[in-house]
């Protein structure tokens, strides 16, 4: 691998970081505060690009000037720096398919995320009705709080279709502690107005807690349930995990 | 007529490997088509034909796949960068004297100062196989550099913060990881010293940064260690996105049941899942069927031995180094784990 093949990969590269991270697309990948270092290595690895093409065009007009040409020459031991072409997997991935965030896949083979009873006092919820809960939180407090906090409110979650194991469609999202590598899924059994949608689909659903939970059998997480009375289809949003 | 494949000095010298230059015709002769070109026409390629590709993998868990990878690299990414530019710093601005006054002269007490000075490193360990890479190069003992190596992405304090918040009920949780770490990390110090043989150890190549501009320098070894480890890293990402979408779930609900299989089976999955230091210690409380040992176990094996991290120790040391130095981390981690989480729970 020479230095104007490494140059071009290198542009490839910390152009397609620079496009995730300058648009919403970085989101699908990791956390937003993750944000600014993206758009400083995506900075440096075009600089490091533009300055091997640079030389590369003078060493062109000027042959004898070897510049740092000379360090591609001899012997890259045999794992050599050819591995470098694996570069554009990631950089041409990025740039052309573009994968989509983790969704009802990743939700029906993972494990629900609430194993952990947390020990921590439920505030009230805020007094505007209906009260928006993330899935996390809903299902903390539905599950460990005996869904103190919930009775009597209109509740409005927010996440995606997915397949429930005992035939109920489930609303899920999933749940990053840094990239989607780590990421798990956090389920929700809906009863009552539920969407007959395909998987993957993003709705705003209205409605009540009720007293029925059930154990997930991937990993004996506890999915409480969600009485839907209202819900309505919405475009997936910019900031897809919890 | 596009001719760039001949300023590439390396053509009438020796023959080079690499799937790249199986497209070239041997060298000697006055090249035509060479790495840059196929690179170019692939490019076309990929622009013209995007739609197409895109429509082969719409099989839902090849798209998970497709998903982890990239979020892998997306996520090393700046510490990737971070480390190069550091590991460039050191080989082009630091002298060479530096090392010798910063460091104690005898190696067996070098080792514990370049464990404990990992703690300032703020990063995982995607950076710090170019940096110890970079200190070898520069002179420093390769067990000092070793033991740098294996500290620094477990005892910095971003890692233990993140630790201390994934376990907010058991914060010894924070302590055993640290001392456990450092403990591994400077044994395997002592262990080089003792067993290691400087043959293992084959640097790739690198120009004499030092004839060069400074300037030119530091940007040559910037573009050649993200090349060089990114690549690496590439191969790593894609195993742990092999695990992430394979290994069904219910599996490790079956391997939590005994103490000693646990800590085994935590310790490989560490291994083979690859996921950031930075990150692990959320992955490890969403563990919870599993022991706090085993889990522990986790933790200090995860950030010294796993697929991309020996994928990038192959490149960055050869394979005769990884071999051997990845396996007696992965044992001595567990033993010190276990013994570290018995005496505390």
């Amino acid at each position: 691998m020479n230095r104007g093949s490494q140059a071009v990969v290198l542009v490839l590269l910390g152009g397609a970081i620079l496009r995730a991270s300058l648009t919403d697309v970085y989101l699908r990948y990791v956390k937003q505060g993750l944000r600014p270092f993206l758009i400083a290595a995506g900075v440096v690895l075009v600089v490091a690009a533009v300055v091997a093409l640079v030389q590369e065009l003078r060493h062109l007009n000027r042959p004898d000037d070897a510049g740092d040409g000379a360090d591609d020459g001899h012997g890259h031991g045999r794992s050599g720096p050819a591995v470098g072409w694996l570069l554009l997997l990631p950089a041409l991935a990025l740039l052309f398919l573009v994968p989509p965030a983790l969704g009802a896949d990743t939700a029906s083979r993972a494990g629900s995320a609430l194993t952990d009873d947390r020990d921590v006092a439920y505030p009230p919820l805020p007094p505007r009705e209906p009260a928006e809960l993330t899935l996390l939180e809903y299902g903390y407090r539905a599950v460990y709080d005996d869904g103190r906090t919930l009775r009597g409110r209109q509740l409005q979650l927010t996440g995606f279709l997915a397949p429930g194991p005992d035939g109920h469609p489930m609303l899920a999202r999933i749940v990053l502690s840094c990239c989607a590598a780590d990421g798990v899924p956090i389920k929700v059994g809906l009863r009552g107005e539920v969407p007959a949608l395909p998987a993957d689909t993003w709705i705003r659903a209205t409605g009540r807690w009720i007293p029925h939970t059930v154990k997930d059998p991937v990993n004996d997480a506890d999915v409480p349930s969600f009485q839907v009375d209202t819900w309505e289809r919405i475009a997936a949003p910019a900031e897809p995990y919890e | 007529m596009i001719r760039l494949s001949t300023t590439d000095p390396a053509a009438p010298a020796a023959p080079r490997s690499g799937a790249a230059d199986t497209a070239a015709p041997p060298p000697g002769r006055d090249r035509v088509v060479g790495s840059t070109e196929v690179l170019c026409v692939l490019l076309v390629l990929v622009g013209v034909l995007h739609r197409q590709v895109g429509s082969l993998v719409s099989d839902p868990r090849l798209q998970t796949w497709l998903t982890v990878f990239v979020s892998v690299l997306v996520q090393a990414m700046p510490f990737l960068v971070f480390g190069v530019v550091l590991s460039a710093v050191i080989a082009v601005f630091v002298p060479r004297s530096f090392w010798a006054r910063a460091l104690p002269r005898h190696p067996a007490l070098a080792v514990p100062v370049a464990g404990a000075a990992g703690v300032v490193l703020p990063g995982c360990e995607c950076g710090s196989v170019p940096i110890a890479g970079s200190l070898i190069r520069r002179g420093v003992t390769p067990a000092a550099a070793l033991a740098f190596l294996l500290a620094a992405p477990a005892i910095n304090p971003i890692v233990l913060t993140a630790t201390a918040v994934a376990f907010p009920r058991n914060p010894e949780m924070v302590v055993a990881r640290g001392g456990a770490s450092l403990v591994v990390a400077l044994a395997m110090g002592w262990l080089w010293l003792r067993l290691g043989r400087s043959e293992w150890i084959r640097l790739p190549h690198r120009a004499h940064l030092d004839t060069m501009p400074r300037a030119t320098a530091f940007w040559a070894a910037c573009r050649q260690d993200v090349v060089h480890a990114g690549g690496f890293l590439v191969l790593g990402a894609m195993a742990a996105a092999t695990i992430n979408v394979v290994v069904p779930q219910q599996v490790l609900h079956d391997l939590a049941a005994g103490p000693v299989l646990s800590v085994l089976a935590l310790a490989a999955l560490a291994v083979l899942l690859s996921i950031c230091s930075e990150a692990d210690a959320f992955v490890a409380a969403s563990l919870s069927q599993f022991s706090l040992t085993a889990r522990l176990a986790f933790l200090v094996v995860g950030p010294m031995v796993d697929l991309k991290l020996v994928s990038m120790q192959a490149g960055m040391f050869g394979r005769a180094f990884a071999l051997r130095f990845a396996p007696a981390t992965f044992l001595l981690a567990v033993l010190v784990a276990a013994v570290v989480g018995t005496v505390l729970w």
